[in-house]
């Protein structure tokens, strides 16, 4: 077997709160390959984002491990090299950017640390990612202040850009947008996939959001993996009474979106009909 | 300071009376201060010698606020002493707040033990009563100004710790603060540029108030002889000085009293109605 691209081995991790142990993941494996659009789905305190900040290296795993190209990820004093090739797009564009910094200054920040480009030429490159992202050049000496959720997402999104990484990790990247923009933030994010060939882990509690995009979906309950295969097959055909449940639950906007909801739903009450 | 410029905060600053009541007082003691060798009326009374032909003169007159028992100016030297107290709580806060604030970053941004560490530490000042240790320090140095204001700083840095040690752990939930991280910024950059700026509006609001209170503290202190020392005009021994002379020479220890109000007051005002524009301005 190859070397995966990102390999999560065997990973539980617990938290210690005031009323004992949570086990927010327990005997996690899953495999992300390079180029991919991994889905990682689940309701809140399925385990998902906890799953995300071990990838980042917000905290470490209780055991097993999370490899990225064969290395282990560890959380604290990770190498700026691994900081650098794995990325965090954050759900709440509000808080994601510092009010007290200009756009220019969040988005150069990443070129600062990496030493990436000829230092007068950063400039140059920060408006370059702007156009990228669908942003005028002149937004760099803006405040986060005026900015939309939109705006501010695509800020992120070239602030993320801006280390050049290979992998980036969605949580929730459109969650708290408007649906209109939600849409076009979602094109963005594939289109910049394509170009630049991320991986993504694009963590959602939404199936609706990536039903369109994701290559391969994961799906958690209770910090535990229930399901990950080919998305469509999952889509098609999905296995666990959990994933039926989130599938009949997906708000639809259009007829064929209502027929594929229809058949989980329809599923459903079968199954109730027979416990009975 | 954008937060000041903003134009709603400085709407609602304006518009706020007991501010600009403040901002009037403070800037009456800061200009007195400032060109107090123009505006004194006699500028050498600042020192041990007086006009020894009016000793204890009234309110009124060529001496319009009296002069003390050698004919020294009241007036003259309340100005002298607003002075030394400003350049007391100048230096005082100069020194406490970038100590207390950079206790307080790194106490609420590293882990738990840094915290726990530092915020004890912190305690341990807060725990003694101001005035308490402030006189068990000069009571190891000899009284003098300087000694004086070495144990205010020492006492107050706690304080600047504590605010922004709460700050700090709200702000390091932030968005913001995680991308830094995860971009790769070093600690310097995420506690000063991303994190410090952030906690400025209310750090500086909390030094405005003190100003007023760390002229008080001096004062307290310079009453008990544990200050600037004779000849130096200071708010507090003046008040002292002129208690042995009450009730018929009132005025010796009336008018440092209203001087230490003024000032004190004034910078209170001043800053309440700062952190309330700073509120509207957010």
């Amino acid at each position: 077997m190859s070397e995966a691209f990102l390999s999560v081995e065997g990973v539980t991790k617990r938290f210690r709160s005031a009323g004992g142990e949570v086990i927010a993941l327990e005997d996690v494996s899953i495999r992300v390959d390079h180029g991919e659009c991994h889905a990682i789905i689940g309701e809140s305190g399925s385990g998902k984002s906890t799953l995300g900040g071990l990838i980042l290296g917000l905290f470490e795993p209780t055991s097993g491990s999370v490899r990225f190209k064969g290395e282990i990820l560890g959380a604290p004093r990770r190498p700026l090299r691994l900081k650098r090739a794995i990325q965090l797009i954050q759900q709440n564009p509000l808080s994601a950017l510092n009010p007290r910094r200009t756009v220019g200054q969040s988005i150069r920040l990443a070129f600062d640390v990496h030493a990436i480009g000829e230092k007068a030429q950063r400039g140059k490159r920060v408006a370059e990612l702007l156009g990228e992202v669908g942003l005028p050049a002149d937004y760099a000496l803006r405040s986060p202040h005026g900015l939309s959720g939109g705006e501010r997402q695509r800020v992120a999104i070239a602030r993320a850009l801006a280390c050049e990484p290979e992998l980036i990790v969605l949580d929730e990247p459109t969650s708290a947008l408007d649906v209109l923009v939600q849409a076009r933030v979602l094109q963005l994010l594939m289109r910049i996939r394509h170009q630049h060939r991320l991986t993504y882990a694009f963590i959602t509690h939404d199936l609706a959001v990536v039903r369109g995009i994701a290559d391969r979906v994961s799906v958690f309950e209770k910090g535990r993996l229930v399901e990950s295969g080919l998305a469509d097959a999952i889509f098609a055909t999905p296995q666990s009474d959990y994933t039926r449940r989130l599938l009949a639950a997906v708000p639809v906007v259009s007829d064929e979106e209502a027929r594929f909801r229809d058949r989980f739903r329809a599923a459903e009450v079968d199954a109730e009909e027979a416990e009975d | 300071m954008t937060w000041f410029a903003d134009s709603p905060g400085w709407r609602a600053f304006r518009r706020d009376t007991m501010a600009m009541t403040g901002l009037t007082l403070v800037a009456l003691v800061v200009l007195a201060a400032l060109f107090a060798d123009w505006i004194a009326p006699y500028p050498s009374h600042a020192g041990p010698i007086g006009d020894f032909g009016a000793m204890g003169a009234p309110p009124g007159g060529r001496f319009l606020l009296g002069t003390d028992t050698i004919g020294r100016d009241l007036l003259t030297r309340l100005i002298y002493a607003y002075r030394l107290s400003l350049e007391m709580a100048i230096v005082v806060l100069a020194i406490a707040t970038p100590i207390g604030v950079v206790v307080g970053l790194l106490a609420g941004y590293l882990g738990p033990a840094w915290s726990y560490g530092l915020m004890r530490l912190t305690d341990v000042f807060l725990s003694i009563p101001p005035l308490v240790l402030a006189m068990s320090i000069t009571g190891f140095l000899e009284p003098s100004a300087i000694h004086g204001m070495i144990a205010i700083t020492a006492m107050w840095w706690p304080w600047y710790a504590r605010l922004t040690y709460n700050l700090t752990r709200a702000e390091r939930q932030e968005g913001y603060v995680v991308a830094a991280e995860i971009v790769g910024a070093s600690l310097p950059h995420i506690l000063f540029r991303e994190i410090l700026p952030n906690c400025m509006p209310s750090i500086l609001t909390k030094m405005t108030v003190d100003v007023g209170f760390v002229i008080l503290i001096a004062s307290s202190m310079s009453f008990l002889g544990l200050g600037a020392q004779a000849p130096t005009p200071d708010l507090g021994s003046m008040v002292a000085d002129g208690a042995k002379y009450m009730p018929d020479a009132w005025w010796l220890t009336v008018f440092p009293a209203i001087a230490i109000l003024i000032v004190v007051m004034g910078f209170n005002l001043l800053g309440d109605g700062l952190r309330e524009a700073a509120d509207v301005a957010r």
